[in-house]
């Protein structure tokens, strides 16, 4: 019977500490953000580039809509107001 | 009224999950998307110890959604090669092995094992992010520091040694490809990632990576900081393949010196130039028109 229970039942990479992706691996970055971008989606000529350059990956630019920003995970570095070429992002105080 | 399209595709969205670890304004997810962009999840993210290892998240999650491999300081390449080569022997030809290491880990801790799998030739794409200084311990000099920068192990008067040129070391390896990029240029970079793709053998990016926080400036200067350093002359976008250099089109204007910006405008950005001289500015323009003329001789 002994032996019995060293039966491996579940496959290899189950049992050993592998990461998973999940959203949010740091917590809610938002909180780090001392100042918070602000979209003027009527001044916006969707260039896409604040999209590219964001390195938290939270700016999606809809051709439609414009721009929208996860708020919960921007870090407020405010590279999208710096790359903006017709400043339609603005940094305001939180 | 035309829709405007997206420059890189949608699936630079996909594979980097908000909420990483980095710190604001950090070039690294930056260089992530645009790696997404060209092998989506089909990568293996080998990473030694750097910032990245940091900056993809404590253990229960991952900010990728790619494979990483953790490793030790001196063995990103050493591993690499051994996963491209058994993925090799197993008939897989879709993933790409990715080898993403520092500067520390590159141009000075992992460079044996780097020269070893160059000599090899064997089938993975090494890219340098190149953040001049081994930034996640806290900031200490690197072989990669440029002349009079400021670090905490070169405290006063500032490196008096010029930067390793590790593309150059490569290049004299023989390897198939050899490619400089920067951050500022992601279209740049992600033409270049394609032409890696599409190449067998052993390939080497050096990147260039402005770290707001060692580099002392505020973290919205990144990508303006990145681009000052190719407008001024300072790093030299090319490639290198079929035994000559290509000069890349962004750095193509830079070639007379009458079109570069003056090289204090990158300086005078950065906290880490605060104290430099007059001399040594002077000595950093004789090194960059060094580093030209040697470009000029090999295209």
């Amino acid at each position: 019977m002994g032996k019995d229970k060293l039966v491996i039942e579940k496959p290899l990479y189950d049992r050993l500490p592998i990461a998973k992706p999940m959203v949010g691996v740091a917590g809610k970055t938002g909180l780090w953000r001392v100042e918070k971008p602000v979209v003027n989606n009527s001044k916006c000529t969707r260039c896409f580039l604040c999209e590219i350059y964001c390195p938290v990956n939270v700016i999606r630019v809809e051709p439609e809509t414009g721009v929208e920003i996860d708020y919960d995970y921007c870090k407020g570095c405010g590279i999208c107001a710096d790359v903006c070429p017709v400043n339609a992002i603005e940094m305001k105080p939180e | 009224m035309s829709r405007p399209k997206p420059p890189l595709p949608y699936n630079m969205r996909e594979v980097l999950q908000p909420g990483d670890a980095a710190c604001p304004g950090c070039p690294i997810p930056m260089a992530w998307k645009v790696l997404s962009a060209v092998f989506g999840e089909k990568m293996i993210l080998v990473i030694p110890a750097c910032c990245s290892s940091v900056v993809v998240g404590p253990y229960p999650g991952n900010a990728l959604k790619a494979s990483i491999i953790h490793v030790a300081f001196a063995s990103a390449a050493a591993v690499a090669s051994g996963v491209a080569e058994a993925l090799k022997r197993r008939g897989i030809n879709d993933v790409q092995v990715i080898a993403w290491a520092g500067d520390g880990g590159t141009a000075d801790i992992g460079m044996a094992s780097l020269s070893g799998a160059a000599e090899r030739n064997h089938d993975f794409i090494y890219i340098m992010y190149d953040n001049e200084a081994y930034m996640n311990t806290g900031i200490q000099r690197s072989g990669a520091t440029p002349y009079g920068a400021w670090t905490t192990t070169t405290p006063i008067i500032g490196k008096t040694e010029h930067k390793k040129d590790v593309a150059r070391i490569m290049i004299a390896h023989n390897v198939p490809y050899v490619a400089t990029a920067s951050v500022g240029y992601p279209h740049d970079l992600y033409a270049k990632l394609q032409r890696a793709k599409k190449i067998r053998g052993f390939k080497f990016i050096h990147l260039h990576a402005p770290c707001p926080v060692g580099w002392r400036f505020d973290p919205r200067y990144t990508v303006r900081i990145a681009k000052l350093a190719v407008e001024t002359g300072l790093w030299i976008l090319y490639e290198y393949y079929d035994g000559k250099i290509h000069l890349s089109g962004a750095s193509r204007p830079y070639i007379d010196p009458a079109r570069r910006k003056p090289i204090e405008e990158y300086l005078k950005y950065q906290g880490r130039f605060r104290n430099i001289t007059p001399e040594k500015i002077e000595e950093i323009k004789r090194y960059v028109e060094m580093n030209w003329n040697w470009i000029k001789k090999h295209m």
